[in-house]
């Protein structure tokens, strides 16, 4: 069953392919269905490699496909990595990826594209599965790649606005820098090891030479920031939320932005080599954007970019846990956060289906009557991510919070202190969504809102002109939104996702060590390396009850702001807040100065100095040959007469050289 | 080995080989010479042929001083290679005068109609 591996990526490149081939023709709901089984089947397979990896020496089996790459020393393959760490990866992310295609059946309902749409998620799934279960760094980066360029269609699939056009381009490009990071890692470890394979030189990182693997680790890091959305890369994300709402559930909150997280997991004997500031940084990094990231969210008022701020914050909760040695426990947070994101996200866009494309929180309220079963599942889906008991997010932030005091108490506080804030910002969104009065046949406040956006896209570019007037209009003619449940293709994957967010946590409970079956099962990938926290049950009782407390004053806060209205929502939802504390501005403010100048000194150099050297050599040759020319006049007889003076010359050399 | 001893034999009975390599240098300088002031391009072609000829001539000569099949041989090729070049050359000079007469080699210096 385990050799049955190849298929599992092979499943959704065959939907891709025949959906590229018949797509159009197959057409809505059939390409829907046709991709959604194509993952499924995945997913079946999955668990198959999953159940038959138990008998398997290590749980660890490796697949070669065939030599990809055979050049002198440098052998890559085309090979699948099957261990305790991808399995569990792949599980996730066949899973959740065949209920993100099911509910997008309903989502893109009467879209024109709609077979294109499946077409760029199966070959998502494809590139994230590769990233995932490839044997080596570069095939794993092909993957990396493959899910960037994904993340770049599928974010700027309504092109026709340019907001979201320049969207897609914004999250390729930051992800470019990042990229840098991880192709000069790749480099390094060629270098050094001589080889890329990760059952080669994953063994031997930890003899490696401290320098070395700080680089290297650096390196990855590098890219797996740009990926996962960390400080200073972050920005990409919240922008990634002009795609279709399933894409948001799938690539940005799922499965893409958690590769940087599995790329740390895998390199951890490197990490354990270098220098130890660099686990410091790294869980510094984590924890300063889980904290960032989760202010931005408490005064964000669209739905998605609540979510989406959630998303980076809850990634920094995962980076945390490797800087704090807590491999295992990124991955378990990595497991449980892809079970309740993806609900949120899933139940944010029935949300947004319901009210015909409304995304403000504002103009929203009272859902709860109207959205049952979407509203059920929201509300899981809070008390996951909040942290409250004994739902799936409690237990896996509670253990990233518990590694986190075990190995600084500072690190610990932050943590916490995001934890709070985490339970705030949702429950406002819950509060404001779907408790209240309905508010949105509600003009007032959101009118200036509009205004505001639509003067947003006229700055977007020369042709927005016209596309600003149609909006206006749009806004103008103010019809009635009758908020409906979902069909049944949206709010099925609802239900399941909210059934596991619920109980996913229960697959590591901290007790005894029977029931840490994640912990047990990631061992030969995590164990060796990874921090030992060994707290008596009475400390981890204690740790567990401080989250609770925090969990619940965090949603009682919110409690009393947005239902009881004892408190002035204002104080909780500062300007800076909503401003992303300007990083943003600033970015684009360095950018379109002092970085222009400088990229266009660099460009500067590149048209003149590169391209005038490459020019210059095409010029020499050109001028050259126009001098030497003229000697060729088409004249038979200057011809013959040149060859007749050579002749002779030819014949004095001989004569004066011959001994007579 | 028969014509091997034949020439052997020729040598013997008073061959002046130097004759015929004067012959061969004064024929080949009049070819060259002809090539060089002639304009009209048939006869700059029999000037090749001429130069040719004086070769082959040479060739024979040396075979038989020094006893050596190969001289002769060469010969051969040299004939094959002259008719293919004869076929050719002609061609050539059908096709310029029919659209231009008068042609001289100097007038078809550009490689156009």
């Amino acid at each position: 069953m385990v050799s049955l591996v190849w298929l599992i990526p092979a499943l959704p490149l065959l939907g891709f392919l025949l959906l590229l081939a018949v797509g159009p023709r197959l057409g809505e709901p059939i390409a829907g269905w046709l991709a959604t089984a194509m993952v499924a089947g995945s997913f079946v397979v999955s668990v198959l490699a999953f159940i038959g990896l138990h008998s398997q020496p290590d749980h660890t089996t490796t697949f070669t496909l065939f030599t990809w790459i055979p050049a002198g020393r440098f052998n890559v393959d085309v090979g699948f990595l099957l261990d305790p760490l991808s399995s569990a990866m792949i599980l996730f992310i066949t899973g959740v990826g065949a209920l993100i295609h099911l509910y997008s059946i309903g989502y893109m309902h009467g879209d024109k594209k709609f077979s294109k749409f499946f077409l760029y998620l199966n070959l998502f799934v494809f590139s994230m599965l590769l990233l995932v279960l490839g044997d080596n760094l570069l095939l794993t980066f092909v993957g990396w790649e493959g899910v960037g360029t994904c993340s770049y269609l599928l974010i700027s699939f309504w092109f026709e606005k340019p907001a979201n056009a320049s969207a897609g381009k914004k999250a390729f490009v930051t992800n470019r820098v990042g990229d840098w990071g991880f192709m000069v890692g790749i480099f390094i470890t060629w270098f050094t090891f001589g080889t890329i394979q990760y059952t080669q030189f994953i063994p031997v990182s930890p003899g490696a030479a401290t320098t070395t693997a700080t680089i290297i680790s650096l390196m990855l890091f590098i890219g797996a920031v740009g990926k996962s959305a960390q400080i200073p890369l972050y920005l990409w994300l919240p922008d990634a939320m002009a795609g279709p709402t399933p894409v948001s559930a799938l690539i940005h909150a799922a499965t893409m932005v958690t590769a940087g997280v599995y790329v740390m997991v895998r390199i951890n004997p490197m990490l354990h080599a270098a220098s130890p500031w660099l686990p410091t940084l790294i869980a510094w990094v984590g924890v300063i954007t889980a904290l960032f990231a989760a202010t931005i969210a408490m005064a964000q008022t669209d739905i998605k970019k609540v979510l989406a701020y959630s998303t980076v914050s809850q990634l920094g909760y995962m980076f945390l846990a490797v800087g704090v040695g807590g491999y295992w426990v990124a991955i378990f947070h990595m497991i449980t956060h892809a079970f309740f994101k993806a609900l949120l996200f899933l139940g944010a866009g029935s949300v947004i289906h319901g009210m015909d494309d409304e995304q403000d929180l504002r103009r929203m309220g009272g859902l709860r009557k109207l959205m049952p079963i979407t509203a059920a599942t929201f509300i899981v889906g809070w008390l996951a991510i909040a942290g409250v008991p004994p739902f799936s997010g409690f237990w896996s932030k509670d253990e990233i919070l518990t590694y986190a005091f075990h190995q600084n108490i500072a690190l610990y506080l932050v943590g916490l202190f995001t934890a709070l804030l985490t339970a705030f910002y949702m429950s406002r969104q819950v509060f404001l969504v779907f408790y209240g009065k309905a508010r949105w046949n509600d003009p007032a406040e959101p009118s200036t809102h509009e205004a505001h956006s639509d003067a947003e896209a006229a700055a977007e570019g020369a042709e927005a002109g016209a596309a600003a007037v149609a909006t206006a209009v749009d806004a103008g003619e103010h019809h009635e939104i009758h908020p409906h449940e979902s069909p049944w293709t949206m709010w099925v994957p609802l239900v399941v996702l909210a059934v596991f967010a619920a109980i996913a946590g229960f697959i590591n409970l901290p007790f005894a060590d029977s029931t840490k079956y994640l912990e047990n099962w990631l061992e030969p990938v995590t164990g060796r390396y990874g921090a030992v926290v060994d707290y008596s049950n009475g400390t981890i009782v204690a740790l567990l009850t401080i989250s609770t407390i925090v969990a619940l004053s965090g949603i009682g806060v919110a409690f009393l702001v947005y239902r009881r209205r004892k408190l002035p929502a204002a104080w909780f939802e500062p300007p800076l807040f909503l401003q992303g504390w300007h990083y943003d501005a600033a970015v684009s403010a360095f950018m379109g100065g002092p970085g222009r100048a400088g990229f266009n000194a660099l460009s500067w150099f590149d048209r003149t100095i590169i391209d005038g050297a490459v020019n210059g050599i095409g010029a020499l040759a050109r001028d050259t040959g126009s001098i030497v020319r003229r000697t060729q006049s088409g004249l038979v007889r200057t011809y013959a007469l040149a060859v007749t003076i050579g002749a002779v010359l030819l014949m004095l050399f001989v004569l004066t050289r011959v001994n007579w | 080995m028969i014509l091997a001893a034949t020439s052997t034999a020729v040598n013997d009975s008073g061959f002046q080989p130097y004759w015929y390599l004067i012959l061969g240098a004064l024929l080949f300088s009049i070819g060259a010479v002809g090539l060089l002031v002639r304009r009209n391009p048939l006869v700059m072609l029999m000037c090749v042929e001429l130069m040719l000829n004086a070769v082959n001539l040479t060739f024979v000569t040396f075979g038989t001083m020094l006893n050596d099949i190969g001289g002769q041989v060469i010969v051969f090729f040299v004939l094959v290679v002259a008719a293919a070049e004869v076929v050719v050359g002609l061609g050539i000079i059908v096709a310029v005068m029919r659209r231009r007469p008068d042609a001289t080699a100097d007038d078809i210096s550009a490689l156009r109609g």
